[in-house]
């Protein structure tokens, strides 16, 4: 059942990103991307990340992409013009990549024991002790993302915390230039 | 579903009383409202008004405009109402004690994220009325699409941090309750949280009224300056899908929140529950929950009657400036307070 439904969210996903990428209209791009983000939460469940699951569609399908078609609808872009077709170069760089990317899938199931053992990352300690339960060092409760998030990965969190910040005042600066007018009219306000 | 047709006949009556009509008391069905003066007394309630709205939005014609985007017109109704209905399964409406004396919540998934679960997909409805607005492809949809999506986005903000207060004070070291819906309850168990997070409470109200699209706040809508908002083209069972919508969300506002902010199931602030243990308690439970609802939907509809509608700057200002300022000062503002507490 689990594998079921594995291939069927695993193929939605694909599809409604090829899809979105193909597609030539902006609206038709951007429900496909909805669509994706939540065929990609549905992995997350059936990996029992219930917090990252619910924290895919509230972000992405449900705050970014609101603001995505916001945009698309308000600049009245799903009438464009007829795509040109891919220059000559592109075309070889696809197939170019996609040689590679098959050489290398083809290699890995010929000879797995090839690849490197990936090492066991240590995870901050869990606060509800060691969950011999579920068989791995760590728990999917939202409680112990915010553990290792405060303990372990402190500085991390906090580095990115800063580039947020720092981004959102660029945003600010960039979008809000101040003219004759704006600052006439802010001081009247 | 039953209970959104039956909200619809609690507004039309509570609207005409607030204006001093009577509402809606004709219709009769055949054999109860032959009963002698019971029939007479349910007709005058306007009991089986309800179904004959039903029938009628089934049986009206359906009229598809010519020059809308088919396959958004059709999908977005669907889109409008799914959410609403998925939300309903994280919800705990009551408490079953078994014989060890251990707490169950009556709940059909009982989440340790519930909480969050509850925005993330009621943050997709949203979708049904954009492109309900957008496949419309005409200008008055439109432009309530525009202004739902942009004030679903602001208010969604102050929504999300004003709840933050309530679940750092319920998840208090050594629970393991996490954001679950059926932890808040059981942590009002005393005391409801309205009384000492009034602060919180107020905002999310606020902020609830704003996400459901009711009237202080019904931007999308409008009908003095927008026709009809997003739905103006829908007609017969495509805008009774949105109708039911609406009122869907409001019963699911109202539930979250008498479960966060006035005690759930839970008998009367300091008092313990009479309930007694087993399946009597949990039916007596479950109807008191079902009783704060009942009363939280028709503050809804009492406050859709009484007050007019913002203006679209003054909704933007209230959210940007007064509502996520005084939410985010109160996240601080607890915050500080815990620490103290911790500290001392």
């Amino acid at each position: 059942m689990a594998d079921l439904l594995f291939y069927l969210f695993a193929a939605i996903t694909l599809i409604s990103a090829l899809a979105m990428v193909l597609l030539p209209n902006a609206v038709n791009g951007a429900m496909c991307m909805i669509v994706s983000f939540l065929g990609t939460a549905a992995l997350f469940v059936l990996l029992d990340a219930y917090f990252l699951a619910i924290l895919q569609v509230l972000v992405y399908a449900g705050a970014v992409m609101v603001l995505f078609l916001f945009i698309i609808m308000l600049l009245n872009v799903d009438e464009e013009a007829p795509r040109a077709k891919p220059a000559k170069l592109s075309i070889f760089a696809a197939l170019s990549g996609f040689t590679i990317l098959s050489v290398l899938v083809v290699s890995l199931f010929n000879n797995p024991s090839a690849l490197p053992e990936p090492p066991v990352i240590e995870v901050a300690e869990n606060p509800l002790g060691p969950s011999a339960a579920n068989g791995i060092p760590f728990t999917t409760s939202a409680k112990s993302f915010g553990y290792s998030l405060f303990t372990k990965y402190m500085l991390p969190f906090q580095v990115t915390g800063f580039l947020l910040l720092a981004a959102m005042v660029g945003v600010i600066v960039v979008s809000k230039r101040m003219t004759e007018t704006t600052v006439k009219t802010e001081q009247s306000d | 579903m039953g209970m959104c047709a039956y909200a619809v006949l609690a507004e039309r009556k509570i609207c005409s009383y607030i204006q001093g009509r009577v509402g809606p008391n004709r219709t009769r069905l055949p054999l109860i409202g032959d009963v002698p003066i019971l029939g007479d007394f349910l007709t005058g309630l306007g009991l089986f008004q309800p179904a004959a709205d039903g029938l009628k939005f089934l049986f009206k014609e359906e009229i598809t405009p010519g020059h809308v985007k088919l396959g958004y017109y059709y999908l977005a109704p669907i889109i409008a109402l799914t959410p609403a209905l998925t939300t309903m399964v994280v919800l705990p409406f009551g408490r079953y004690i078994d014989d060890a004396g251990v707490v169950h919540p009556l709940a059909l998934a009982n989440l340790d994220v519930g909480f969050l679960f509850i925005l993330a997909i009621s943050s997709l409805g949203v979708y049904g009325i954009v492109l309900a607005g957008w496949a419309s492809n005409s200008k008055y949809p439109f432009l309530g699409a525009i202004r739902s999506s942009a004030q679903m986005i602001s208010y969604e903000l102050a929504l999300g941090v004003s709840i933050l207060p309530v679940f750092m004070w319920a998840a208090a070291p050594g629970s393991d309750y996490g954001m679950s819906l059926f932890g808040v309850v059981q942590s009002q168990e005393t005391l409801w949280l309205i009384i000492w997070q009034p602060l919180s409470a107020l905002i999310f109200l606020v902020a609830i009224f704003a996400e459901t699209n009711r009237l202080p706040f019904d931007m999308a809508e409008s009908e003095t300056d927008l026709v009809g908002g997003f739905h103006t083209e829908y007609g017969a069972f495509k805008f009774g899908i949105f109708f039911v919508a609406e009122y869907a969300h409001i019963i699911m506002g109202s539930a979250i929140f008498v479960l966060l902010f006035v005690g759930g199931w839970h008998f009367l602030p300091g008092l313990p529950d009479p309930w007694p243990a087993g399946i009597t308690g949990a039916i007596l439970s479950a109807l008191w929950f079902l009783a704060k609802v009942g009363v939280m939907v028709f503050f809804f509809i009492w406050i859709r009657w009484t007050l007019p509608r913002f203006r679209y700057d003054q909704v933007m200002t209230l959210g940007w400036k007064i509502l996520l300022p005084l939410a985010v000062g109160n996240l601080v503002f607890n915050t500080l307070l815990i620490a103290l507490i911790d500290v001392l």
